[in-house]
């Protein structure tokens, strides 16, 4: 096959859903820092999100079979942790798709904003960690409904 | 190997074998945890920490050059080749002891890495920086349970007395210097741990006293462990269940 241009790829990456959170993709994530092209070998620059997040290696996979799936078949997964991935990459688009998922996006100022289900702001910290490394748990005192919260790194 | 690059990799190998100890020792937790929030909380240390391990001992495996891995680091080492503090290889405890020593390490570890963001070496600044983000939330939460425990009932201050005498005399191992150290702080790959004592001991004391613990005042330090001379009994019975697999089905891949 003709080798396909970068944007092209970065294109096919952005219709790989994350694993744990499948209503954002990696691309809106952050995750995939770069795309490059070593002679035919398609390369591709991944960074984790937690350092030991299993979803890792499922991501990686599922690159490579995004890519295998549009023909590509020379493709190299390299890890890249500096700069360290920070919350501030995820896209608006993924925001605002966490939140109608029911997971508060994460925030400056290190706790949600509002609740994703009421919209209250009477929130209180259950637990700094979550159902994976990169949530906490919280819960609105309006609705008195759990939630989860992206948090911000 | 030339004497620097084996200073470097024995530094490598301290630093990876602390949070993969550790982490290990944390994750015995996992399905065993007072509530379901305290579980999933220990789980998800005990996989920062092995993520942390995986790049220290990655790039240990690299500097070492003989094609090993961090999983060859981790798995098909004994006791006597393992360099992590005797403090991360204790048996937990009751959950007070094991949050406690979490607290001790985490401090530690927070004022470690902050300090090697600024390494000369490019990889120990990239993964300390990785790695601070997470000791953030480890040290928040370890410190408020330790407050919350040790200013709690009579039942649990007395518990987290208990469990700060006897990981206590742990504590001075983490911040003794040996000619790695030296070594490495001449270079600018990482401080003299001795020059960590003064912010950890600001960061332990605030939070002691916010616990009403009292710090014991022995000045009696176990040690061995980060320069391999003697490990505890109990990190052998420890490796014997992390590395089963791989003793009994050498090699196995999946």
């Amino acid at each position: 096959m003709t080798r396909p241009s970068v944007k092209q790829v970065w294109e096919w990456l952005e219709t790989i859903p994350d694993p744990e959170i499948p209503v954002i993709t990696i691309v809106d994530l952050g995750i995939v820092r770069d795309v490059t092209f070593d002679g035919d070998t398609c390369v591709v620059a991944v960074t984790p999100t937690y350092s030991g997040c299993p979803a890792t290696s499922m991501i990686n996979m599922d690159i490579e079979t995004c890519l295998r799936d549009h023909g590509l078949d020379k493709i190299r997964l390299t890890q890249q942790i500096s700069p360290a991935w920070t919350t501030d990459w995820m896209s608006q688009k993924a925001r605002a798709a966490l939140e109608d998922y029911g997971i508060a996006p994460p925030q400056p100022a290190g706790g949600p904003q509002r609740c994703p289900r009421c919209g209250g702001d009477h929130l209180e910290k259950l637990s700094q960690f979550g159902s994976t490394p990169c949530k906490a748990q919280w819960r609105c005192r309006d609705c008195l409904e759990p939630f989860e919260y992206f948090k911000c790194i | 190997m030339a004497a620097d690059t084996e200073k470097l990799l024995q530094f490598l190998l301290r630093t990876g074998d602390n949070t993969l100890v550790l982490s290990h020792r944390v994750s015995e937790w996992c399905g065993h945890s007072p509530i379901l929030e305290e579980d999933i909380a220990l789980a998800n240390t005990a996989l920062d920490l092995i993520g942390q391990a995986q790049m220290w001992l990655g790039y240990a495996a690299q500097v070492q050059g003989d094609g090993k891995s961090a999983d060859d680091l981790a798995f098909l080492r004994d006791a006597w080749d393992f360099r992590n503090v005797l403090l991360c290889e204790l048996p937990n405890g009751d959950f007070g002891r094991t949050l406690l020593r979490q607290f001790l390490f985490d401090a530690y570890q927070s004022v470690l890495m902050g300090r090697l963001i600024k390494s000369s070496d490019e990889t120990v600044a990239g993964i300390a920086a990785k790695a601070s983000k997470e000791v953030a939330y480890h040290v928040e939460r370890s410190a408020d349970t330790v407050v919350g425990l040790g200013d709690g009932t009579a039942e649990s201050h007395k518990r987290m007395q208990v469990a700060l005498d006897y990981l206590w005399p742990y504590v001075g191992e983490m911040f003794e210097s040996d000619a790695v150290d030296t070594a490495m702080a001449e270079a600018g790959i990482a401080p003299d741990p001795a020059s960590l004592r003064a912010d950890f001991d600001a960061l332990v004391g605030r939070v002691l006293a916010e616990a009403t613990l009292t710090r014991p005042d022995s000045p009696f330090t176990h040690k061995g462990g980060r320069t391999g001379r003697m490990h505890t009994e109990h990190l052998g019975h420890m490796l014997a269940n992390m590395q089963w697999l791989q003793r009994a089905y050498p090699g196995c891949e999946w």
